[in-house]
């Protein structure tokens, strides 16, 4: 991005202390996104200028309470400071952000981070939240006590932006002088052997600074990138080392901590007895009221939900439009042939597919930007977590799943914000059981084929809620098996902070929004992209001369195939027609109603028009004279929709955030296994009994 | 003086001061890194209204947590 001779700066601060809006406003948007390598952490950097028109390199680091590493975001901010990560160079100087309306707390990891002794400048931000509160800062005399320059500003409005950026170019930016009580004889002693220990393997340079050693043995979880096997006996041995010759040394340190620092805040901070009701206050009387605030959650879920579904809709018509518009004037330009088809019935066609959801998921990620930026998430997981405790999980994983309703993607990148391993790989792995909008016309179809039109449409909305319920009892069912049985771990306890509400940024939720949709097209599109094309192959090749659409597509491949894979079905009670279909609609469940039209040949002058593909399979007859869509068999097929994993996209995505192809496959395996059993129970049971 | 009980059994818009938790469980340490020490001012805010988490005040931060949690922590109660 930029000559590496420029400083870089690291801006570390807690949650919700406006670290991202200040790395936003200072970088003025020109930033890249990527992934820490090995966890799914996003690492953000960007550069800016100082007053003096010199560079500086900015990298965000993620938010953090602690050194004591609880998450994979607080064990970046350790290694990236401690200069223990080989794809991010250690930064030079570090821009401390601060809550002032929080001092105390915030004060914590603040003076963990100065005592590592990186030259630091420390932006005092919502400082005006804090003046109407009637606090009263004294900033000259913390800037002395912890020995960097202190500037209060508001990153919200850009106050104070020009001493932060003046503080930060500054050459002879001071190290702080903050030392906090030297640690008890006992503890320092398990320390020094652990790091003598430690340095044998390298796991730390044998003069390493004594915190080092000290914060990887405060590091509970041996999952964390960083740390080779061998290392992680070493620290274990030397944790359990410590735990015996002094129990209870990390919460010693910690109360040791909120000593110096309430001893510190005694000199810097004056508060009224009596303080002000805040507008947070106010607001959460009413949004976190035992009746209203339900209420609320529930109009707010109705009403994203007709964003998603309703107001989406016009632009998914766009969006197909203009693909079928791309797909006639590749078609009038090209010669006939083979590459033409390709272009058109393989790439564009299936390209189409994956992007035409766009629109619902650009609605969720800008909504689930506002609720995050707002601060209104919290509250969600607040109001949530007594129902999502039921099957083993927490609060924040009520949005995620939601989200997965109208597409698993979006919900599947919101999983970022639980902080929990366990509890973001479990929620990964139940959100495509939601059953999400490319399972609707699948739905449509198949009912409208159970039931004749006689059936009111009662009826017809009874099923249909029926498979929405069928799938999210699936899915709790398997949260649960997957928080008894196949995860190991211990449950991380749940604690939320509630943060103040604020002003969202639209600016930087836009950015939000982009980064995700980008991160969504490049993975699932190119994915997508390749498996549109295989299919496209599987049901061309080989040709035959038939004139017949369902002939040639018989004759494919892919036809091949559904005859192969049918004595397997056929249990289910499926033919080879439905098993094309099925192999169809790997890539993504919608392509199943354009499969079986092309199978059975049915050609209709208005594609959403349902009708004459559902005349055609309630005329379709076995040899022995049944027909092939008896209600079992429908029911048996709507069953395995519901469970079935048949989405490319959210496996790509589910490869991404678990960094793991052996979650991806246990994921596809758990649930397509399961919707094969289950159709084959419905089938033969209800066969049995003579249905 | 009141007697002390858990941060679990406070009442909503009481106060108290934590007397103690217990050491070396992963969970607690980081509630205590979030300002729960012993001689901390804690007020409970309210109950989700599904009765669970509960939400406190302490050193000025909200922070939610289960009774789980919750009931491990000692505290004595301030005069109403």
């Amino acid at each position: 991005m930029s000559a590496p001779d420029s400083p870089l700066l690291a801006i570390v601060g807690n949650p919700n202390s406006g670290k991202t809006t200040l790395f936003n406003l200072l970088t003025g948007l020109r930033q890249k996104v990527a992934n820490y390598p090995g966890v799914t952490v996003e690492k953000k950097i960007g550069e800016c200028w100082s007053q003096h028109g010199k560079k500086l390199r900015l990298i965000d680091l993620p938010g953090a309470y602690s050194l004591n590493a609880r998450s994979p975001d607080e064990a970046v901010l350790r290694d990236v400071l401690l200069g223990r990560r080989s794809d991010t160079p250690k930064p030079d100087k570090v821009v401390l952000v601060l809550d002032a309306a929080n001092l105390e707390r915030n004060l914590y990891l603040a003076t963990q981070i100065l005592e590592l002794g990186l030259p630091t400048v420390i932006a005092l931000n919502m400082i005006d939240i804090a003046e109407g509160k009637g606090w009263r800062i004294d900033v000259k005399k913390l800037s002395e006590e912890l020995g960097v320059p202190v500037v209060p500003m508001q990153a919200t409005s850009g106050k104070g932006l020009l001493e932060l950026k003046a503080a930060m170019s500054r050459e002879d930016l001071p190290q702080p002088r903050w030392h906090s009580a030297p640690l008890p004889e006992e503890i320092r002693a398990s320390v020094l052997a652990t790091r003598a220990e430690l340095a044998l393997t390298g796991a730390v340079q044998e003069k390493s600074s004594l915190l080092e050693p000290l914060y990887l043995l405060s590091d509970h979880d041996p999952l964390h990138a960083g740390i080779k096997d061998a290392q992680l006996g070493q620290i274990s041995r030397g944790r359990a080392a410590l735990e015996k010759a002094h129990p209870g040394w990390e919460d010693q340190l910690v109360n040791d901590r909120y000593s110096a620092i309430e001893k510190l805040c005694r000199e810097v901070l004056v508060r009224p007895d009596q303080e002000p009701v805040t507008i947070t206050q106010r607001i959460d009387r009413w949004l976190l009221h035992p009746l209203f605030g339900g209420v609320f959650v529930l109009a707010f879920l109705v009403f994203l939900f007709y964003l998603i579904f309703k107001v989406a809709e016009g632009p998914m018509g766009w969006i197909e439009a203009a693909f079928a518009a791309l797909g006639s004037w590749v078609t009038g330009v090209m010669p006939p042939g083979d590459l033409r088809d390709l272009i058109v019935d393989g790439a564009i066609n299936g390209v189409s597919g994956v992007v035409v959801f766009l629109p619902q998921i650009l609605i969720l990620f800008f909504f689930i930007g506002i609720m995050e930026d707002t601060g209104y998430m919290a509250r969600l997981a607040f109001i949530m977590d007594r129902l999502m405790s039921v099957v083993g999980l927490n609060g924040k994983a009520f949005l995620p799943f939601l989200s997965s309703y109208a597409c698993a993607v979006p919900g599947i990148m919101a999983t970022r914000t639980i902080d929990s391993p366990k509890d973001r790989l479990i929620t990964i792995l139940i959100a495509p059981l939601a059953s999400c909008s490319a399972r609707l016309p699948v739905y449509l179809l198949l009912i409208s084929a159970l039931m004749p039109d006689s059936v009111s449409l009662w009826a017809k909305a009874g099923i249909m809620v029926g498979l929405y319920a069928l799938g999210t009892l699936g899915a709790f069912g398997f949260a649960w098996i997957l928080n008894k049985g196949v995860m190991r771990g211990a449950n991380a306890p749940m604690i939320l902070e509630m943060p103040s509400y604020k002003m969202p940024s639209i600016k930087g939720i836009l950015l939000l929004v982009w980064q995700r949709a980008r991160a969504f097209l490049l993975r699932a599109g190119t994915v997508i992209f390749g498996i549109s094309i295989l299919i496209w192959a599987a049901s061309t090749y080989p040709k035959s001369d038939s004139p017949d659409a369902s002939i040639r597509l018989e004759l494919s491949a892919a036809g091949r195939a559904g005859h192969l894979i049918e004595p397997v079905i056929a249990p289910l009670g499926y033919d080879w027609k439905i098993g094309i279909g099925l192999i169809g609609s790997f890539a993504a469940r919608e392509v199943f109603v354009n499969t079986m039209a092309v199978v059975y040949a049915v050609q209709s002058e208005d594609e959403e028009d349902m009708t004459p593909l559902r005349d055609r399979l309630r005329q379709e007859t076995r040899v022995s004279g049944k027909p092939v869509y008896s209600p079992l068999v429908c029911i048996s097929l709507l069953v395995f929709y519901v469970f079935a994993m048949q989405c490319v996209s959210t496996m790509a995505i589910v490869k991404r955030e678990t960094g793991s192809w052996g979650w991806m496959w246990f994921q596809l395996a758990a649930m397509t296994g399961t919707a094969y059993v289950l159709a084959l129970a419905i089938f033969q049971i209800g066969t049995a009994m003579g249905y | 003086m009141l007697p002390s009980s858990t941060l679990a059994e406070l009442p909503i818009g009481r106060s108290a001061l934590i007397q103690s938790l217990p050491t070396g469980r992963a969970g607690l340490t980081r509630l205590r890194e979030l300002g729960l020490t012993p001689g901390a001012k804690v007020d409970v805010v309210r109950r989700a209204p599904l009765g669970e988490p509960i939400e406190i005040r302490v050193r000025g931060s909200h922070i939610a947590m289960r009774n789980h949690e919750a009931a491990h922590i000692i505290v004595t109660p301030a005069e109403a």
